[in-house]
């Protein structure tokens, strides 16, 4: 399937990556092609086939809800690119 | 003596007849990065100081009679799985000053066997390619020829273990990115069952395929890794409520009789020559070991590569929305938050990453996600189907890990789907969840090595492990070595 330009650019917004007019014009080719290739699957009758989103049988994992020890706060914001003593630090949100 | 060209066997062997030490080892094996990494350039970090000090406590370990097989060992680690306090960047620039507040399930049980941690390697950003030419920072080159790519995305792991960088390595597997780069490199990678390595601290690429697994120079390296990293994890609800055995233990059992199935849709045109040779004299050697070679349908098989780039973008454009500027890694700053997102995604990213999420947010997106998102879920309970029925006639299936040998840095880059199209032979095993192990079983003309591909019913290391060592044994090829 081909997608157009302007598909390309509201995925992109999805994605939240900013693209300028030449990736917008190569990730379109590239997109488009990788679409027709997967275009394939069309060819498979999946008629009342159940989907398989994990292979091994999920159930859910229960545990005590009991306090354990885990990283401070002071190593959670280490790595942050801007923190203050308690929190994380964005630009403002609300006007 | 050249300490670093050993195996993980041999050098436990050494330690515990008190003839090395682990700090010699250690010594060797940085010597021998020294001479070569400039070549090879197989990590992103080394960690040498850290690995003296962990060369300590492992001759401790040694001294106070608390050592085990791995004690003193150097391991190296892929740059995906974390390790706490050492960078931990997945090759990406997004995470390029990441260190990690805590350690991972594999490497956390590493630390109590004392190893010893020589090193991060390089990798394809996020685990995303087959080349390790998507690192945001650095490409790795094969050992065997300097102009060929090590294969991805664990290429520098195996190009690590490849060019005796390392004793052993751990690597990360999505739709063949331990198996692949060790075919291409000529050593083991072993990709367990789904569930059978906790992902504990692994980053997340495609969080219902991903496995990690060991990269290794001998099949029997490889089962005394598995006997370590494997094994039920609290910490991962997805990892399997199943206990460890020893793997060891049927390392040189009998193969006689056993049943391997050979699919004849991984025999196709325009598969390289000399790798199906290849393949086929070492299904000839099997048979000549006792096993019963019988042909096999996996009919679903050419739907595969479609069906693993619409799940696997899927989960990664999902996962990968955590990298947004505010708790680690990369930010550029913008006039708002919505910008800021935008500016800090678009540099942190490479191109082949952006390429995925942004195929992945399409499968998801309103309209489109049961044309192809579910529809690839179905296409897989298929394929996992097709594996059920030929492993009801067949206790193995043997197969080629790749396609060709190692191709030219540069050669697929521009070309995605060319590119995706060399995961061919790995990417079932990973939708269906089964183990899988790719062992060197030869060369072609030019000298470059060539990978058999063994792919056994779920939760059967053991036994792949068992068919493997014993064509090991029985061949020439794993102490073969590259010059440098």
């Amino acid at each position: 399937m081909k997608i157009t330009k302007e598909q390309v650019k509201h995925i992109a917004l999805l994605s939240r990556l900013e693209l300028d007019e030449g990736e917008t014009e190569i990730y379109q080719e590239q997109l488009s092609r990788i679409l027709e290739y997967v275009e394939k699957l069309n060819e498979v009758d999946t008629k009342d086939i159940e989907p398989t989103s994990h292979v091994i049988e999920l159930n859910n994992v229960f545990r005590e809800d009991e306090v354990k020890a885990s990283i401070s706060r002071d190593e959670a914001l280490r790595n942050a690119p801007d923190y203050t003593d308690k929190f994380f630090r964005v630009p403002k949100i609300i006007e | 003596m050249e300490l670093h060209k050993l195996t993980v066997v041999e050098l436990a062997r050494m330690i515990h007849r008190g003839e090395i030490r682990p700090h010699e080892i250690i010594i060797d094996v940085f010597k021998r990065i020294q001479e070569v990494e400039g070549k090879v350039k197989a990590f992103i970090t080394l960690t040498v100081e850290k690995a003296y000090n962990m060369a300590k406590d492992a001759e401790n370990a040694v001294f106070s009679g608390k050592k085990s097989i791995l004690t003193g060992i150097p391991i190296a680690v892929k740059d995906n799985i974390c390790t706490k306090g050492i960078p931990t960047t997945c090759a990406s620039k997004i995470l390029y000053n990441f260190a990690p507040p805590y350690e991972s399930t594999v490497t956390s049980r590493l630390m109590e066997n004392k190893y010893i941690l020589v090193g991060k390697t390089n990798m394809d950003e996020f685990a995303m390619g087959s080349s390790t030419e998507n690192s945001g920072f650095h490409i790795t080159r094969n050992p065997w020829d300097l102009e060929r790519v090590p294969g991805g995305s664990s290429g520098g792991s195996a190009a690590a273990v490849s060019a005796d960088e390392c004793i052993a390595a751990l690597g990360s597997d999505t739709g063949g990115s331990i198996r692949q780069p060790a075919s291409f490199c000529g050593v083991v990678g072993l990709k367990p069952t789904y569930g059978r390595v906790s992902r504990f601290g692994l980053v997340a690429f495609a969080s219902s395929l991903d496995q990690i697994g060991p990269i290794t120079k001998c099949v029997a390296d490889a089962a005394l890794i598995m006997n370590v990293i494997g094994g039920y994890d609290p910490m991962d609800s997805t990892s399997a409520p199943i206990g460890v055995i020893d793997f060891t233990e049927y390392l040189g059992k009998d193969i006689k009789g056993l049943k391997i199935g050979i699919p004849k849709e991984y025999f196709i045109e325009g598969m390289d020559k000399e790798v199906e040779e290849r393949i086929n004299d070492a299904i000839k050697h099997l048979e000549s070991l006792g096993c019963i070679p019988v042909e096999i349908s996996l009919p679903h098989t050419e739907y595969a590569v479609a069906t693993y780039y619409i799940i696997a973008t899927s989960e990664a454009s999902s996962n990968l929305a955590r990298y947004d500027g505010v708790k680690y890694g990369l930010r550029v700053s913008g006039k708002d938050l919505l910008e800021m997102y935008m500016k800090t995604r678009s540099k942190g990213f490479g191109t082949e990453v952006k390429r995925r999420i942004m195929l992945g947010t399409y499968s998801l997106s309103a309209g489109y996600y049961e044309a192809y998102y579910k529809k690839a879920l179905q296409v897989r309970t298929l394929i996992k189907r097709d594996f059920e029925r030929a492993f009801e006639k067949v206790d193995f299936i043997v197969t080629p890990t790749a396609p060709t040998p190692a191709f030219k840095i540069g050669e697929k880059i521009d070309d995605p789907l060319q590119m995706y199209l060399s995961d061919i032979f790995t990417i079932s095993v990973n939708l269906a969840g089964l183990p899988a192990i790719s062992i060197p079983c030869g060369f072609n003309m030019k000298g470059l090595p060539i990978g058999l591909q063994i792919i056994g019913k779920p939760f059967d290391e053991a036994g792949i492990l068992q068919l493997a060592y014993a064509y090991e044994q029985s061949t020439p090829w794993h102490k073969m070595k590259p010059t440098l």
